[in-house]
């Protein structure tokens, strides 16, 4: 039954992807085909006085540059704007929409010409003049005094406080994380064709085609029929496509403008007017007991958001998941500034709040003289205790077990610094990583061709995870199919409905779909086939009917079988459809998450505070992993951005202009190959009968989260420095 | 991009004629830095003078036994030349520490002396600079300065060269070979770039319609004794924060002849004939080094986010002149450092 659940299949799409018959947004060719170039604000808050496009106008080949003053209507009221991802609170953006500036590249206008080069020259010629607002403010740290605490999803236990300030052994401490902004490889575009009498086909870089779809239809006053939206393939995602961006507002206004097709690709540049990590600081208080078990919790966020929307995310909390302890009181808080709003990046929230928790548990560690895994086992908790459920599974202590095995653990000197080779002080640490094992409603299509292929439709999009060939996977394994007769279709809003792809919910989500609907034609299958003159299946219930090598059989008897063209033959039946929605059965006794131990060696040069991250392991337990390639590459790449963040990733911004200043990928520094050493990525069997019929609990986040803390914390084993301030650079080291 | 002309140009004689017709012209060979500047609307030549097919691309043994390298040679080129890894492998060594391999296959190597300082304000058109805008102001002086110069900087400008080449050159005691409408001439390496003094906005000594034929290399090559070490915020593909090329000829354990240039700190390669004589006639220990080490960081002036720089360079000056004296270099391939 499962030829490739479970197994280390390759992508599906992997071929067309790199020979380049893969096509993304920005690809799409159209007849008369335009191409918008955005202007945008350079101050970070203040109003449009003067916007003077006629110079503009005047190029050859410029069609039209829309402003706010000058476009085709867009809704009025928020809940038009609000998408399905957005925040409860807040006014969402609207691009051309007034003349108000609320963030430095903010887009003010689009110059739409014959080609690209054109309309980025005549860019240049639109003059901008402001009346600006001085009082504006970028700085968390400077404005952290104005934080105001959002809602909570976990209530206080016991007095955190007071347990605290008891406590024999306490580590408080802030950790800070800088703004991080999305680089992922492709950027963001769209590409409208006007398809004649306002039809629009909108081919956009999202990680939801359907809520790019509602949005458009609000923003734009259209009925569902008038546009459809596709994001066949997406180059790199990771939150950064959750929302609709501005550039999807901007190319559809001017195809509705002109009545033509239009493309608009933003420039790397202008990629860091949008999405990003807040920055945080993470104010963690761990108290404890000698023995390492721990009387008390503190964690207290404090994040930036934008001045019109309130982009909150679960930072704190996670030691209610990992860490048993009496007390606990975690809280969130926001800082208003005068830039774009945060997006969901990567294990949003975890990322940086399981960072710091970590880096406190490996501070308490060195205060209580205990080993880091023995703290982290003493208090481990078998229960979510913010609502006292117990895990559908919980294999965190094989984590610890197997990762620290790999890594050769027993062969640690605890003592800071003590480890060197030569002129490097080399560090082993280690980290725990949490993140939750969501799953969504999606439906799924099937049709099933009486040659034995089937079509399998959804639309989710699959924003370079995996989703075509995991859903391939568990199409064939359910129909009894080879995989080469499956054909999977996604991401397009005409498709059965499914949300964002995000939160690392859509492999479980879309692969019982898939059962479901597959259970729909293996049931019908079962009945034209007992059917059939002389059936071998005569009188064979039809649950003890599968779907094998092409063929409706007795289970357990392949003998009784007929096969798949036979018996749609038999019914007349040249293709049989069945779509179903599925929905997860709801199930409020058990906490859902997966886990990870994460294992980091560095090497440092004592004299010249070089970091070399030379060795990581990273033993996940998430449940059964459908594909175990695709699975570990997740994984991987999860590891190679947790160092980003751990070394490289930070937005810098110069407050006095509140502009960011390293708005490109030379300066704005993500890991080179060269930086990238030993990834060993483990898969701890974690068999999970609760949370779902195949076990699934989704691979998308976890990766990260825990690596940039152990890390942190190897550096300070090899260095006895303690930076509690990211990204770790040599200068840090050095102070 | 502005739109700009284009004209190419048939020999050298024809691009110093047309740069000299053209105030607001540039020269463009490989264009790995031009380009980028083009798009970011800080350069906005009038005209590009393409040059990249002149028969500038020898490289060729001098009759003093250096080496006279043509102003087009391609920067991968030269670092893989026969010659170069003989001969002079702290250049090859140099070279390969700086960019990408597909930006080494198309930057020349007078386009590398040519190349502008990666300030962020430089790149910034909404920002005061006065590189970029004569008088408009220096942002970084009291602004994001973590990658600015130490050394040699002025009110009006803190800006760094990006260069690891020139650093090498500098160390080598390289001489440019320009043509111009007045002829001929040529001028020493670590002549070519200014400091910024007031007028910041002029990187190097070049006059109107000047260009760059040729670099030559003295005979000397410290082709046993030497390294360049490039200390940056990650392994590769990133600039200088601070970097070293450490060449010595030594007797025993006696130097005698030294070399040392700095990248990352300054205006341009940086170098301390002070530092160099201290060294000369000495042993090779690390007292001496730390010696050259302060001679060479004398007058460092740190501002709010950079003062790391001064330390950091004190040791990486030091241990660059350690795996020199070895015969340890510095590997560009692995990252540990030697």
């Amino acid at each position: 039954m499962n030829a490739y659940v479970g197994t280390s299949t390759s992508r599906v799409d992997g071929r067309a992807k790199v020979t380049g018959a893969a096509k993304y947004a920005g690809e799409f060719a159209a007849d008369r085909l335009l191409h918008g170039f955005v202007v945008e604000a350079t101050i970070p808050r203040g109003r449009i006085a003067r916007l003077d496009t006629s110079q503009a106008l005047k190029v050859k080949g410029v069609l039209d540059v829309l402003t706010h003053a000058h476009r085709p209507p867009l809704a009025g009221k928020d809940e038009a704007w609000k998408d399905e991802v957005a925040p409860e609170e807040g006014s969402p953006f609207r691009p051309l929409y007034d003349d108000g500036v609320k963030f430095n590249g903010q887009p003010i206008a689009l110059v739409v010409a014959e080609d690209w080069e054109t309309a980025k020259f005549a860019a240049t010629l639109v003059r901008v003049g402001y009346q600006e607002e001085q009082a504006f403010a970028t700085d968390l740290e400077a404005e952290r005094g104005k934080a105001a605490e959002v809602k909570q999803p976990h209530k206080p236990r016991g007095d955190a406080a007071g347990a605290l300030a008891a406590s024999a052994v306490r580590h408080e401490a802030d950790y800070f994380i800088p703004t991080e902004h999305h680089n992922p490889m492709e950027l963001y575009a769209t590409t409208v064709v006007w398809d004649g009498n306002g039809r629009l086909t909108v081919y956009d870089k999202t990680q939801g085609v359907q809520n790019v779809h509602r949005y458009l239809c609000n923003v734009f006053g259209k009925k569902p029929d008038d546009i459809r939206v596709l994001s066949p393939y997406v180059g790199g995602a990771f939150g950064s496509g959750l929302r609709p961006q501005y550039q999807v507002v901007l190319a559809t206004l001017g195809a509705l403008a002109l009545k033509r097709s239009v493309r608009v690709v933003l420039t790397r540049q202008q990629m860091y007017g949008l999405g990003h990590r807040p920055a945080t600081i993470e104010h963690l208080g761990l108290g404890a007991k000698p023995d390492g078990t721990l009387d008390a919790v503190t964690h207290e966020a404090t994040a930036i958001t934008s001045c019109y929307e309130d982009f909150a995310r679960n930072d704190t909390g996670w030691a209610e998941q990992l860490y048993k302890s009496p007390n606990s009181r975690y809280s969130h808080k926001l800082v208003r500034l005068d830039v774009s709003t945060p997006s969901d990046m990567r294990a949003p929230g975890a990322a940086s709040g399981v960072c710091a928790l970590e880096c406190a548990m490996d501070e308490l560690a060195v205060a209580l003289k205990l080993d880091p895994i023995e703290l982290r086992l003493k208090c481990y908790s078998d229960s979510d205790q913010s609502e006292d459920l117990p895990y559908t599974s919980k294999q965190l202590r094989a984590c610890y077990a197997r990762g620290a095995e790999a890594f050769g653990w027993n062969r640690r000197n605890p003592t800071p610094r003590a480890m060197r080779d030569g002129k490097e002080l080399v560090g082993w640490s280690m980290a725990t990583g949490v993140w939750e094992a969501l799953q969504m409603p999606v439906a799924v299509r099937i049709v099933l061709s009486a040659n034995g292929h089937a079509e399998v439709s959804c639309a989710a999009s699959d924003i370079g995870t995996g989703t075509y060939t995991i859903v391939a996977q568990v199409a064939a394994d359910a129909l009894g199919l080879p995989i080469e007769n499956i054909d999977v279709r996604l991401a397009d809003s005409t498709l059965p409905q499914a949300p964002v792809e995000g939160g690392s919910w859509m492999a479980a989500s879309s692969a019982h779909a898939v059962l479901e609907a597959a259970e729909d034609i293996r049931r019908e299958l079962a009945l034209l086939a007992s059917t059939m003159p002389s059936s071998p299946l005569a009188g064979v219930d039809a649950a003890d009917v599968v779907l094998v090598d092409g063929t409706i059989a007795k289970d357990g008897e392949k003998s009784r079988a007929v096969s798949i063209t036979d018996a749609m033959r038999h019914g007349k039946l040249e293709r049989l459809e069945k779509q179903k929605l599925n929905h997860f059965a709801e199930d409020k006794s058990h906490a859902r998450n997966t886990h990870s131990a994460v294992f980091a060696e560095v090497r440092v040069d004592e004299q010249l505070g070089v970091i070399r991250v030379t060795r990581i392991v990273s033993a996940v337990a998430a449940g059964r992993i459908l594909n175990t390639k695709t699975g570990r590459s997740q994984i991987m790449g999860g590891v190679v951005w947790g160092i980003g963040m751990a070394l490289h990733e930070e937005t810098a911004m110069d407050h006095r202009f509140g502009r960011i200043m390293n708005a490109n990928i030379a300066e704005y520094h993500i890991p080179a190959n060269a930086d990238i050493h030993d990834i060993d990525v483990i898969f701890v069997d974690e068999r999970d009968h609760h949370i779902n019929r195949l076990g699934v609990k989704g691979l998308g986040e976890i990766g990260i989260v825990g690596v940039p803390a152990a890390i942190a914390n190897a550096v300070y084993h090899a260095t006895g420095k303690r930076i509690r301030r990211f990204p770790i650079t040599l200068d840090k080291l050095l102070a | 991009m502005i739109n700009f002309q284009y004209s190419r140009a048939s020999d050298v004689a024809d691009a110093i004629l047309l740069l000299t017709a053209h105030p607001g012209a540039k020269l463009i060979a490989g264009g790995t830095n031009l380009i980028d500047l083009m798009k970011e609307n800080v350069e906005v030549p009038s005209r590009l003078i393409d040059v990249s097919r002149l028969p500038l691309r020898k490289i060729e043994e001098t009759p003093d036994g250096g080496l006279r390298i043509g102003a087009l040679v391609p920067n991968s080129d030269l670092a893989y030349h026969p010659l170069i890894e003989q001969r002079y492998p702290l250049l090859a060594s140099a070279i390969l520490a700086g960019a990408s391999a597909q930006l080494r296959n198309m930057a020349s190597v007078g386009g590398n002396l040519m190349q502008r300082t990666r300030c962020a304000y430089f790149y910034d058109t909404a920002t005061p600079c006065n590189k970029r805008a004569p008088g408009s102001g220096c942002s970084a002086i009291d602004g994001l300065n973590r990658n600015h110069a130490i050394l040699g900087t002025s009110v009006s400008c803190i800006a760094t060269n990006p260069s690891d080449m020139s650093v090498a050159l500098a160390a080598l005691g390289a001489l440019v070979h320009i043509a111009g409408p007045s002829g001929e001439r040529t001028m020493a390496l670590t002549d070519f770039h200014r400091l910024p003094g007031d007028t910041p906005h002029v990187d190097t000594n070049l006059e109107v319609g000047e260009i760059i034929t040729a670099i030559e290399l003295p005979p000397r090559g410290f082709g046993r004794n030497y390294s360049y070490l490039k200390i940056r915020d990650r392994l590769s593909y990133a600039f200088a924060l601070v970097s070293v090329a450490a060449a010595l000829e030594l007797d025993g354990n006696a130097i005698r002849e030294a070399r040392v240039a700095l990248g990352g700190v300054a205006h341009k390669p940086w170098r301390s004939l002070e530092a160099e004589t201290a060294l000369r006639g000495h042993a090779a220990t690390l007292e001496h080094f730390s010696r050259a080490a302060d001679l060479l960081l004398q007058g460092a002036r740190a501002h709010a986010h950079n003062g790391f720089k001064i330390e950091l360079a004190r040791r990486a000056i030091v241990r660059t002149l350690t795996q020199a004296a070895s015969a340890t270099p510095q590997s560009q391939a692995h990252k540990k450092i030697a």
